[in-house]
């Protein structure tokens, strides 16, 4: 664990020491885990908000995947280093929250640097996910996505499917992909990246369905999984029964199936909003839809949750920190910085207005699945089923979920056995997590 | 090792001692300084942490004795993992080994270009483990991979994702190949050391090929295969952990997830620092118990030249 923490010290020594000195400008320093045409724009737009004014200065300092960007951070706390910012993936923001003492809420740091923050601005489905059951927003959402449904037009006119009608429920998902494989279109039918994530976290907010007590743990962390419920355990069963002959080919627990896809070994795929851009690079014949749902949930589709990252903010900083960080969160949310994140990342923008905007430029003409996932994460008021999903050891928790699903799809067990066995699992590390 | 020293020290050399007090002393100073620090701190940092229940930040820490020992030999998954590093070790030493000795025997019959031969055997060794484990990802990914590809064409539905054993066999190849170049090299080194005589002997009283190399070769070749059974434990245990990583990261289910990469999935990705300190803790007595019964037994019944 020391070393962890060594090299972190060094880590952030080496940076002090790469940096240009700005002898007037107050340093913000920020670590992220974004990669590729993201890191850019990471880049982008710290220069531009460092050359907009001369009183703080951002640097912006890549630290890895999201786990180890994570850690990184975690250590550098331990060992008194920690950076003003940090990207934390969502799946971190229980670990987050449950560390009140190691962080500041950023509503105030926003208030204490005499800003006003004006929730009603920001996509309600995102701040939501970010604050506290009383409503404080604790982390800035810097980039979010919602998982869709992906399809290849050529594989689709083969198989003698309608190319203009992706499936739009999961029943007809499978149907589809029945023929695909059938027609000899392509050697399988579906596949979907993170199976925990789409499977259980959106499919329980899509469907309106539990996915744990105590609001899924937005409101308490003390939960208790709901994930073997009748209606999941159909889902998983039709999914381990056409894996048996290959119809849906499992890809791995991340993003590995993206690969399957694009090979065209697959019709159908569903994936995060913000895998689109190795797809468009891939130059095949796409197609976008909803994420499909489960035509026996009343009230289906309801609304889907964030996935993605937002940005927390250590405690334990000078105010002149506090008050460089407030502004670049207030520079973060202006309209055209928004705009430019959503169309060249291809996250959701935060605020209605840069979304607006985007609409008005005609983007969404040009590019009708980029609308897609706004419209999902918009379509109706949140209930307590859809507001997200939120443990203090959710990545121990997808890690059981992910073994038990590789054992179901492997056939060693059925449906019913994987998610019993995730939720008896998960209950016991989530109470051993919570100290109990 | 004991023996060796006081009969060589005491009784046949003079002793040689420093004339001036302080001067061993600092000349072992870089040496010890290291140790404390590279080992004995972290060591003492491990210990302490094994014994704490915390969460991530370190803001809450309760001292909990031995209690998290206990949870963690009582966890399935644990004992799950102790069995998968056994096969896994064991599986990768032999098959490391086999091939090595096999290469390097034959290596040794090639009249022309030896040199040549044996450069080309050595180059694996020069990859990284993750790499190595990368390109092994690569020939097996079901999708893409050519060897795959050809396994399914003899009829093999070759699934690592899926499948724990075809999961297995892929992390036994990327580390044992890895290995092969390093135990080829003293293979190579222990086969000059057989005098040749003696195999020509042999040929002479009508032993054949096989039977040379079973009763006269090999027996010869023993402290070389005992000092590269250590090794390839030791790499097996701990040197494997980037292509575990690279390759399978512990899946499908547990069943590639040894000892040393459960540490890191319970420190580092879930958090737990407690179970992951004793965990550490407990592997660190596993390789101290591995070397002190492999110095102390099976030394004695190798046969050094």
């Amino acid at each position: 664990m020391k070393l962890l923490g060594f090299a972190a010290g060094v880590a952030a020594t080496l940076t002090l020491l790469s940096t240009p000195s700005a002898f007037a400008a107050t340093q913000i320093s920020w670590w992220h885990a974004m990669t590729g045409a993201n890191a850019e724009v990471v880049d982008k737009i710290a220069k531009d908000f460092n050359a907009s004014q001369s009183d703080y200065e951002i640097l912006p300092v890549f630290k890895g995947t999201y786990p180890e960007t994570l850690n990184a951070g975690i250590a550098a706390f331990r060992a008194g280093q920690a950076p003003d910012i940090i990207q934390v993936f969502d799946v971190g923001t229980g670990v987050m929250m449950a560390a009140e003492g190691a962080i500041k809420p950023v509503a105030d740091v926003l208030t204490s640097a005499g800003m006003t923050f004006d929730k009603s601005q920001y996509l309600p489905g995102i701040v939501g996910y970010y604050s506290k059951p009383d409503g404080t927003m604790l982390s800035f959402p810097y980039n979010s996505s919602s998982p869709i449904l992906y399809y290849n037009k050529d594989i689709f006119q083969k198989a003698g499917l309608d190319v203009n009608n992706p499936p739009k429920t999961w029943n007809e998902v499978w149907e589809y992909a029945k023929k695909i494989k059938a027609s000899g279109a392509a050697s399988c039918g579906y596949t979907s990246t993170w199976l925990t994530w789409i499977h259980l976290e959106a499919f329980a907010a899509w469907n309106d369905v539990s996915y744990g007590t105590n609001q899924n743990g937005l409101a308490g962390t003390d939960v208790e999984l709901k994930i073997n419920a009748p209606i999941f355990v159909n889902h998983f069963q039709a999914l381990a029964d056409l894996a048996k002959d290959g119809t849906f080919k499992y890809g791995g627990r991340t993003s590995e199936a993206k690969q399957i896809f694009l090979a065209g070994e697959c019709g159908i795929f569903t994936e995060s909003s913000g895998g689109l851009g190795d797809i468009v690079k891939s130059g095949m014949n796409y197609g976008i839809g909803q994420l499909p749902y489960d035509s026996d949930a009343k009230g289906a589709p309801q609304n889907t949750t964030p996935g993605g990252a937002s940005l927390w903010v250590f405690g334990n900083k000078s105010d002149e920190e506090y008050k460089g960080v407030a502004a670049f969160f207030s520079y973060l949310s202006k309209t055209e910085v928004q705009e430019y994140l959503h169309q060249k990342s291809g996250y959701l923008p935060v605020t209605l207005a840069a979304y607006e905007a985007t609409k008005k430029s005609g983007f969404y003409d040009k590019n009708p699945g980029r609308e897609t996932p706004i419209l999902q994460m918009l379509g109706k008021a949140p209930t307590e089923n859809s507001k997200g999903v939120r443990l203090v050891n959710l990545p121990q928790v997808r890690d059981i979920e992910n073994e038990e699903f590789e054992k179901m799809l492997a056939g060693q067990q059925t449906a019913q056995q994987a998610l019993d066995n995730a939720v008896a699992r998960g209950n016991k590390a989530i109470q051993e997590a919570i100290g109990n | 090792m004991d023996d060796f020293l006081n009969s060589e020290g005491i009784t046949l050399s003079p002793r040689v001692v420093f004339p001036n007090k302080t001067l061993p002393y600092l000349l072992v100073a870089p040496q010890l300084a290291i140790t404390l620090i590279f080992f004995y701190w972290p060591t003492g940092q491990a210990l302490y942490q094994s014994m704490l229940r915390e969460d991530p930040f370190g803001l809450k820490s309760k001292f909990v004795g031995l209690a998290n020992f206990r949870k963690v030999l009582a966890d399935p998954a644990y004992l799950n993992s102790i069995k998968v590093t056994l096969v896994f070790s064991l599986a990768t030493a032999i098959v490391a080994m086999g091939m090595a000795l096999l290469l390097a025997v034959m290596a040794e019959k090639v009249v022309r270009g030896k040199g040549l031969y044996r450069t080309l055997l050595i180059w694996p060794y020069a990859v990284a483990p993750a790499i190595a484990g990368m390109l092994w990802l690569f020939l097996f990914n079901p999708s893409i991979g050519s060897l795959a590809y050809a396994l399914r064409g003899l009829g093999i539905a070759w699934d690592p994702l899926l499948n724990g054993n075809h999961a297995m066999i892929l992390l036994v190849s990327a580390a044992a190949w890895k290995q092969i170049s390093y135990n080829f090299l003293f293979f190579v080194a222990g086969l000059q050391a057989v005098p040749k005589t003696l195999i020509e002997a042999a040929a002479i009283d009508g032993a054949g090929e096989t039977k040379r190399f079973w009763t006269i070769v090999f027996p010869l070749l023993a402290p070389t295969t005992f000092f590269l059974l250590v090794v390839n434990t030791v790499y097996a245990l701990f040197d494997t952990f980037g292509i575990v990583h690279a390759v399978t990261g512990g899946g499908p289910g547990k069943t590639t997830e040894t000892l040393v990469y459960k540490v890191y999935n319970d420190g580092f990705v879930n958090l737990i620092l407690g179970d992951s300190a004793a965990q550490s803790v407990i592997l660190m007595i596993i390789v101290i118990s591995l070397t002190a019964i492999q110095f102390r037994y099976v030394e004695r019944k190798v046969h050094y030249g």
